[in-house]
């Protein structure tokens, strides 16, 4: 770990040490006041589950029953405290890792495999959820995002002091990704229109085998100054500290206070991808101090410290955690391939000649298949 | 009837439609105060206010990604691309993004967003002032591509876009801004107020009209060049050589049955556009006519187009532009078979 720049680990927000002490923060102690102990256990539960469930995908890619999986592991604390942060107005834009928030939002886990098993490129109701398709060109997304917080400024749901009204925009990259242009823009638009959105970056250390020295020579938090967004540094595996520091950029925002940037300093612990090969890249000594780091150790030791997670729970959540691994295997052995004209469908709202007569002759050539089975 | 400008029959159909829908905002460089640089948005700032035109960042990823975001709350942007080669750095946003939304979502996400771009050549422009990149979004399945030639036609169409619920790049010929033409408000209006009237102005503004009858040639053209191959009718038909004009309106659906029923009728087709023919919208309409009506052309089809080159200097764009000359050398060429 080096003392200064992108990769230290200096000015982090925590709340909990990675031995799972609770230490004071001057200011986002208060942030964390509500969190009791059974809002903790939600989070080690949600944490242990979308683990369960990232092992199991990983598991199904193996067997070839998935083209690849984006692994989530090691960012368990910066997805849930940050979900755990948001409230039914608000809308979250994700990149395309971000299975932890998903939770957070409902989405049912085994659906979001429909897009790694090839199916679909998008697979869940964004609406219902308040929870957007995954984006898988970097950065795209954080104008959407933007433009989104626009939209909910001018409907007027910002500011207004009511609780059911007033919400916000989260919007989920890497830090990769904020080397894109896409993300200054979003940055600049959101900035000059005090639109109501949190940027949250995942500082996982990586973008595939790219330090995040290749992406930037300052803190990533440093580039929310010259946009003058507010901007705070926190300790990505601390799911208190990511929590309180979400809920203060959160509150801020759909109180009419503009935008907020959010880096998490994380580690991810897989893979880019299950196409991916860290050894390439990274040292064994590397991992092996992320590792003692790991997001769910560190709740887990501090809620076992104040004797808060008894056997009862671990059996309960260890439970349900084998079970929507079983149920995900199911799913995703039981899917069909969709019938080969789906590829037609909806690419317009209003019908396309050229999409229209396409998909008129390709059916006639698949006819053709059919007769001769027929004859034979 | 009203006459006006195509520039103004622009401003006209964007002012009646952000009357019809209190969701249409247009969004854009310099298109508030200024009215825009070719002031097609003259005034509107002043009467629908800065939350209705406003006046972006200058960055065009920005423009189109952020109306992305607002289309997804129900909005309805209008955004203006201040010239044709400055699209591209949207170009990402465009293809990857707006074009791919409705068929990612399965559905779920309607796109309405309408882009403006005004395109193509003939003013004298400096670098990146006088493309027509209109192959590279009709390439791109998710897009509408159109393009009026006349003002009737931009006043319906810039309506019919913003009313439909797909992505719409709208390629203004901005060396036509000035052309006046009579212009019928009350058709589209009525068209829009019925309960299918999104789908009817979806559809109309997808198909091609012949704008000249005649028996030896087709000539297709669209946008920019619809004047220059009616002036070439006019010529040839002096000469008595009779022209048919096709005016494509649309090049994203190419409305190919329209072309092909004058091309089995004349057997001998000219396209004229001036984005480059290599791999351009000619190329891909002469491949449908080959498809299509092979057995009845007497000549193979031609192209009149712009070159394998970047559009040069203004001193030199009069010889890089389709014009009248080199037109009729293809009408001459495809009548002596």
């Amino acid at each position: 770990m080096e003392a200064h720049g992108p990769r230290a680990d200096e000015d982090l927000v925590t709340l909990l040490t990675h031995t799972g002490e609770r230490v004071s923060h001057p200011d986002f102690d208060r942030y964390a006041e509500g969190v009791d102990a059974e809002a903790m256990r939600r989070m080690w539960r949600d944490m242990t589950v979308v683990r369960a469930f990232d092992n199991e995908a990983t598991s199904l890619q193996r067997q070839g029953e998935l083209g690849v999986w984006v692994q989530s592991l090691g960012q368990e604390a910066a997805q849930i405290g940050s979900g755990h942060a948001l409230t039914g107005n608000d809308f979250v834009f994700p990149s395309y890792r971000e299975h932890g928030v998903a939770l957070t939002r409902g989405v049912d886990m085994p659906e979001i495999l429909r897009i790694f098993r090839g199916l679909q490129h998008g697979a869940w109701d964004p609406e219902a959820h308040r929870f957007h398709l995954y984006t898988l060109v970097i950065g795209a997304h954080s104008l959407h995002a933007t433009g989104y917080a626009m939209a909910m400024d001018r409907d007027g749901m910002v500011g207004t002091g009511d609780p059911e009204r007033d919400g916000a925009v989260i919007c989920y990259f890497g830090d990769g990704a904020t080397s894109q242009g896409d993300v200054s823009e979003a940055m600049v638009f959101a900035a000059v229109n005090s639109a109501p959105i949190v940027f949250f970056v995942q500082n996982n250390q990586f973008a595939i085998s790219e330090p995040v020295a290749r992406q930037t020579r300052a803190p990533l938090a440093q580039r929310g100054a010259g946009f003058d967004i507010p901007s705070v540094r926190v300790d990505g595996n601390d799911v208190l500290a990511c929590h309180a520091v979400t809920r203060w950029a959160l509150e801020r925002a759909r109180s009419g206070g503009g935008p907020v940037l959010i880096e998490a300093f994380t580690y991810r612990m897989g893979a880019h991808t299950t196409a991916d090969d860290p050894t390439r890249y990274r040292t064994r000594a590397d991992e092996a101090y992320w590792a003692e780091r790991d997001p769910i150790a560190r709740l887990d030791a501090y809620l076992t410290s104040l004797g808060e997670l008894g056997e009862d729970f671990r059996a309960t959540v260890a439970a349900e955690a084998k079970d929507l691994g079983r149920r995900t295997r199911e799913t995703v052995r039981g899917w069909t391939s969709p019938t080969s004209t789906a590829m037609f469908d909806h690419v317009y709202a209003e019908p396309h000649a050229t999409v229209e007569a396409e998909r008129a002759w390709f059916e006639r050539y698949e006819r053709t298949f059919a007769a001769e089975e027929v004859h034979a | 009837m009203t006459q006006m400008t195509l520039a103004g029959a622009i401003n006209r159909g964007l002012r009646a439609a952000m009357d019809r829908d209190e969701k249409v905002l247009l969004m854009g460089e310099d298109i508030g105060q200024l009215g825009g640089v070719f002031r097609v948005t003259d005034g509107l700032w002043k009467d629908f206010g800065p939350d209705r035109v406003m006046d972006t960042p200058l960055a065009e990823s920005g423009i189109v990604g952020t109306a992305i975001g607002m289309s997804m709350r129900g909005y309805r942007p209008v955004v203006e691309i201040q010239f044709d080669g400055f699209v591209f750095p949207a170009f990402d946003q465009i293809t990857t993004q707006l074009a791919k939304m409705h068929y990612r979502s399965q559905g779920r996400i309607q796109l309405p967003v309408v882009i403006r771009v005004p395109f193509a050549g003939g003013i004298g422009g400096l670098e990146h002032h006088s493309e027509s990149p209109e192959a590279l979004f009709a390439h791109t399945a998710g897009l509408r591509v159109i393009s009026p030639a006349a003002p009737q036609d931009a006043y319906d169409m810039i309506q019919q876009a913003i009313a439909s619920p797909d992505p719409v790049l709208f390629l203004e010929p901005k060396a036509r801004y000035w052309d006046k033409g009579e212009v019928d408000e009350s058709r589209v209006d009525a068209q829009l107020a019925a309960e299918d009237g999104a789908s009817a102005g979806t559809a109309e503004m997808s198909r091609g009209r012949v704008a000249r009858q005649g028996t030896d040639v087709t000539l297709v053209a669209y946008g920019p060049t619809v004047r220059l191959a009616l002036q070439a009718a006019e010529v040839a038909g002096a000469d008595g050589t009779s022209i048919e004009v096709v005016d494509l309106r649309s090049i994203s659906p190419l409305d190919s049955a329209t072309v092909v029923r004058s091309a089995k009728r004349t057997g001998r087709v000219v396209i004229v556009h001036e984005a480059p023919t290599t791999y351009g919208p000619g190329a891909e309409l002469s491949a449908r006519i080959a498809e299509q009506a092979f057995f009845h052309l007497h000549a193979p089809v031609l192209r009149v187009g712009g070159f394998h080159a970047p559009y040069p200097g203004a001193k030199l764009e009069h010889d890089y532009l389709p014009n009248l000359d080199r037109v009729l050398d293809a009408v001459d060429r495809v009548m002596t078979h």
